[in-house]
């Protein structure tokens, strides 16, 4: 298991088609085991579509098509014979807007569990993943009270508790915090750093401070005149974000556009 | 000015005459239920109404009279029962097919096919059953009464399904991309996100469904009037010839009942249980859905 856990994501020369429109070209990155990845660019530089690709959610658009590989540890996801759902209770996903099922919060955590077959104690599941996710002293009298009651803070942390419960090693999450109050916006960079203890985590944000604030490195994306995303440098953030390689990372950073 | 007082004097018409349409409706309610009662009366000073409920035998033309209503509630509940036994697990597998399972290009073949289904005039399908159906059941079970609960009943399950199909199918369909995400983000394969996430979110719309195919069933008449019998009998046995509600209603409304007589009244009498059978269900049916329901 603590091998597992070192696992790191690697793509090379991928490429992601939405019918004849290529939304992403040519990206080889390596994202490192146990640390906060950044995926960072502006609109439509394809930073949540490649985020997708490493849970294969892009398979549920019917027009995506990929091209390329990528690497969870030895293995090639989009190799023929790999389950898709396999892959996606090994990388979890937060999403934008906090999209608790409209179940209770406790029916919520134990989703993934239910559906993945668990067979250890279910209570216990349920109150360790909300403790990871900062949430357990919050609800824990309320458990069975409908998760749409909570705030949207809290709700964005039941869906990382609710990912958590399913024990996955990476957690992939789209701008998590966009949705979010300030306050709330801190208490979730707060848990993306304790999470990078135990979990790969690979973050999309708009918001350049919080890419500063939680990442470890950081990956810069642009859009090309044919509108196709690409890869335009990746390192650590701290050089990134003070002594960027590329004048055009510099000029993004430094909020001369985007 | 001039400008702001026409405005005001247009809205006001809009708004009265948009009020009008929606009066037709309350007092087109009204009036039923008003004419229901007020026929009723006559036949309740003759018959008590725990005679008409607990009686089980009906004879309201034929001496010596009887007016015990129960064989025509269980005939007109068989038939309905048979009717969503075949219309409910159809029409939700239809829905759960179109919305989760079915590629475009066969969702715009299917949808149309059920629509046609939904247009078909309930005579067509009262002869179907009697000349088709039945004569193909007589076949399994030779014997089959040539009137019959169970070739009604399942002509009108399929007469039903695309009630259910579609109504489901709606209430599916506006369940939220983001919910079936976070249960695919989860591992989910796509039945346990149909099962477990889009049916439970869509339920008060699938049980709403359930609902109004029930009180179409027992509200349904050319069918049954053509294919399920006239001779009311208290059974449970979906082979007997039965009688409803709706099919009495019609052989005594074509009949030479003076009105104002007791026989004519019992129409109204037969009718007033008739609406509030399906008002109870109505109710029912939203209690049912405020207790499962999830709001998302």
């Amino acid at each position: 298991m603590t091998t597992a856990r070192n696992i790191g994501l690697a793509i090379e020369d991928l490429s992601v088609y939405y019918g004849n429109f290529r939304v992403l070209k040519n990206v080889t990155l390596q994202i490192p085991s146990n640390k906060v990845t950044a995926l960072i660019g502006p609109s439509g530089s394809g930073k949540s579509t490649l985020l997708r690709c490493f849970n294969r959610m892009n398979d549920l658009i019917p027009s995506a098509r990929i091209e390329g590989k990528v690497y969870f540890g030895e293995n090639n996801i989009y190799a023929a014979g790999v389950d898709p759902t396999e892959v996606r209770s090994r990388i979890g996903m937060v999403f934008q807007k906090p999209n608790p099922f409209p179940k209770s919060i406790f029916e919520n955590v134990a989703f993934g569990l239910r559906i993945n077959g668990y067979r250890g104690d279910m209570n216990e599941a349920v109150e360790r993943a909300l403790h990871v996710a900062a949430l357990w002293d919050e609800v824990k009298d309320r458990l069975n009270d409908g998760a749409l009651t909570l705030s949207g803070g809290q709700q964005q942390r039941l869906c990382i508790a609710r990912a958590i419960a399913v024990e996955p090693e990476v957690i992939l999450m789209d701008e998590p915090a966009s949705a979010l109050d300030p306050i709330a916006t801190l208490a979730i960079e707060g848990l993306m750093r304790d999470l990078s203890r135990e979990y790969t985590i690979l973050v999309v944000t708009h918001n350049m401070q919080q890419a500063a604030r939680v990442s470890d490195e950081t990956a810069f994306l642009m859009m090309d005149d044919d509108r196709a995303g690409y890869l335009v440098e990746h390192g650590e953030t701290q050089q990134i974000f003070t002594n960027p390689v590329d004048e055009r990372t510099e000029a993004y950073i430094t909020g001369r556009f985007g | 000015m001039n400008r702001g007082s026409k405005g005001s004097l247009q809205a006001k018409i809009v708004h009265s005459l948009f009020l009008l349409c929606a009066l037709v409706s309350i007092v087109t309610t009204v009036g039923i239920v008003v004419s229901l009662f007020v026929e009723s009366i006559g036949f309740f000073r003759e018959v008590s109404p725990w005679e008409f409920l607990t009686g089980t035998r009906w004879s309201p033309i034929l001496k010596p009279r009887s007016y015990g209503v129960l064989p025509l509630v269980t005939g007109t509940i068989l038939v309905a029962s048979v009717a969503l036994a075949l219309a409910v697990p159809v029409g939700l597998g239809i829905a759960i097919y179109l919305s989760e399972f079915a590629n475009d290009r066969l969702r715009k073949i299917l949808k149309p096919i059920l629509e046609v289904l939904a247009g078909i005039p309930t005579v067509v399908y009262g002869y179907f059953a009697l000349t088709f159906v039945t004569p193909q059941l007589q076949r399994l079970m030779p014997d089959l009464l040539v009137f019959n609960a169970l070739s009604a009943g399942l002509v009108m399950g399929l007469m039903l399904i695309p009630m259910v199909s579609s109504l489901s199918e709606d209430a599916m369909v506006a369940v939220p991309r983001s919910l079936r995400n976070a249960a695919y983000a989860l591992g989910a394969t796509r039945l346990e996100v149909c099962l477990r996430v889009v049916v439970p979110a869509a339920i008060s719309g699938i049980v709403a469904s359930f609902i109004l195919a029930f009180s179409r069933a027992i509200g349904e008449t050319m069918l049954v009037t053509i294919a399920a019998g006239a001779s009311p009998n208290l059974t449970a046995n979906p082979l007997e010839s039965i009688q409803t509600m709706t099919a009495f209603i019609v052989q005594l409304a074509l009949g030479e009942a003076p009105h104002g007589s007791l026989e004519f009244q019992t129409i109204f009498a037969v009718g007033l249980l008739l609406f509030f059978m399906t008002l109870i269900m109505n109710i029912l049916g939203n209690i049912i859905v405020r207790k499962v329901r999830e709001e998302y």
